[in-house]
């Protein structure tokens, strides 16, 4: 099935849903498997014939499963090195891609799940890319369907392997299981109580890699936070997965603490400061995507404590991701430079925040 | 001759195969070296990678030994070593076996550990030979080619084809 856009901007994604334990604060759970075929050199060493029959081989097994039902049929087959740049950077803001995968160079692919719970890239850094999202605090069942799927996709191929390392990728940091298991946090009140620091020194104790939305070296915009496991050799994932989940509850507690500290002591200043934040995303008439990632961090959080009232959490979060400059483009259908894209983002926000016309309520 | 791609002269005369038929290709060095090498090897560098690999390899390790490391050249995938500081990524599976002595230290600084624990696939490939025959095959059939040697050229072309109809069948 081909890429129909339209559809996908229409759609918000799975983990944008807000639902699930947790949603509060857990925007959503994802997991990743890194894979290779042991009959091709890894993608450093790939030619461009190897790439291209990597990608038709595997696209050819996903063809297959989906014929005889063993996964749904209408999953999207995405040729990304065909795409444009925009669409390419419209499926990194959707977390459907990396930013790997959209910049690099050659055949490279990316099957999609009409829901948005997986997505599989081919020929990232690794041939396979597996990853699975639910939203809210999911890790265990999201667990399981990343290992049916991978388990799907093994009974046809054959995966680089060995007794002693596990399943061997192109970078010794993800030998053995292959696997990184991530929560994605809205961590806004350690952000003002200025206690997020010492809370990455002790995970980072514990050998857990913190990372802003969109993944390696990309800045926590919106106060959104990775937690995901360092170590992929040793750990079963069991194991992994018990030692990321075990950390979350932890840090819950220290951000509701943070919020009812902010509450007590200082009701009127966080009160004022969110109330600010979502009459400047009402009213603008210009605004970048960086304040406004910024601002609606604050909204967030003053839905959450029911500082605001009339607008939902699933608005708000789709509000994150629509207003980034490819979604922002491709929804209103308009190519944009980034002074036009600035007063083109104001104006959705005022439309689906409230004080000009209707008020979205879908999500 | 100028070069194909740019105004240099062409000083290298590749033989590319396409579908199996020669296509002559006259190329500056500069566009030679971009034209042969693999796809990614521009590919961004992993700068913890590197700098973890730097870290380790200082200790102990006089340049000349360092030297002589770099240029360990992996018999499957013909990656040096010294590419894969650069870059911080390896080139094939056979890479764990052949540079098992240097990559050791390096797991044990990253993980800890030094043995899988967790899931295993239902089914593997049945040995090392197996698992790394078709990688080196395809370069063994890249170089004939790019030596302008085509029976040797097709004669592994044949073999890797064999090759892949058993896999299918399997």
């Amino acid at each position: 099935m081909s890429i129909n856009f339209e559809q996908l901007t229409q759609a918000s994604g799975e983990w944008l849903r807000g639902t699930g334990p947790e949603s509060d604060i857990v925007i959503s759970s994802r997991i990743r498997l890194a894979r290779n075929l042991a009959d091709f050199p890894f993608i450093a060493r790939a030619t461009e014939s190897d790439r291209s029959e990597i990608e038709r081989l595997l696209m050819e097994q996903f063809g297959e499963l989906q014929r005889s039902e063993q996964l749904a049929a209408d999953l999207l087959h995405v040729d990304v090195a065909g795409l444009e740049d925009i669409d390419r950077l419209f499926l990194v803001e959707r977390q459907l891609i990396s930013r790997e995968l959209a910049d690099s160079q050659g055949s490279r692919a990316v099957v999609i799940d009409q829901h948005e719970q997986f997505s599989v890239m081919i020929n990232e850094e690794d041939h396979l890319r597996i990853q699975v999202m639910h939203s809210g605090l999911d890790l265990a069942e999201a667990w399981k369907q990343i290992d049916r799927l991978d388990n799907l996709i093994e009974q046809r191929v054959t995966y680089a392997y060995s007794d002693k390392l596990g399943y061997l990728t192109a970078c010794p940091t993800n030998v053995g299981t292959g696997v990184r298991m991530s929560v994605m946090l809205h961590l806004p009140a350690l952000v003002i109580t200025r206690q997020i620091e010492k809370v990455f020194r002790s995970l980072q104790k514990i050998n857990l890699a913190v990372r802003g939305l969109y993944g390696e070296g990309s800045q926590a915009m919106g106060d959104f936070y990775q937690i995901s496991n360092q170590v992929t050799l040793g750990m079963g994932e069991e194991e992994l997965l018990k030692k990321v989940g075990d950390v979350v509850p932890v840090l819950l507690d220290y951000e509701r603490q943070a919020r009812d500290f902010l509450l007590r002591e200082s009701q009127e200043t966080l009160h004022d400061r969110v109330s600010r934040a979502y009459g400047i995303l009402r009213n603008a008439q210009t605004i970048s995507s960086e304040e406004t990632m910024h601002l609606l961090s604050s909204v967030r959080m003053g839905v959450n404590l029911g500082l605001i009232n009339d607008v939902k959490i699933p608005t708000v979060n789709k509000l994150f991701i629509h207003t980034q400059p490819a979604h922002l483009q491709k929804i209103t259908g308009m190519e944009l430079d980034s002074s036009d894209g600035n007063i083109e983002r104001a104006s959705y926000l005022r439309r689906h925040l409230g004080s000009d016309g209707m008020r979205s309520e879908q999500n | 001759m100028k070069c194909q791609k740019c105004e240099k002269p062409a000083t290298f005369h590749i033989t590319d195969l396409i579908d199996g038929k020669p296509n002559e290709l006259h190329l500056c060095e500069e566009c030679a070296h971009s034209f042969l090498a693999p796809a990614s090897e521009a590919s961004e560098v992993m700068p913890a990678m590197a700098g973890l690999l730097a870290q380790q390899l200082a200790v102990g390790e006089t340049a000349e030994e360092l030297a002589r490391l770099d240029q360990r050249t992996c018999p499957v995938c013909g990656i040096t070593f010294l590419e894969f500081r650069k870059q911080g990524r390896l080139g094939c599976p056979h890479d764990y076996t052949y540079f098992v002595k240097e990559l050791e230290p390096l797991l044990m600084n990253i993980h800890g550990e030094t043995h899988h624990v967790g899931k295993v696939p239902q089914h593997c490939a049945k040995d090392a030979e197996q698992q790394t025959q078709l990688i080196r095959l395809r370069r063994e059939m890249k170089e004939a080619v790019a030596a302008e040697e085509y029976e040797r050229a097709s004669k592994l072309r044949d073999k890797i084809r064999g090759i892949e109809e058993k896999r299918k069948q399997k």
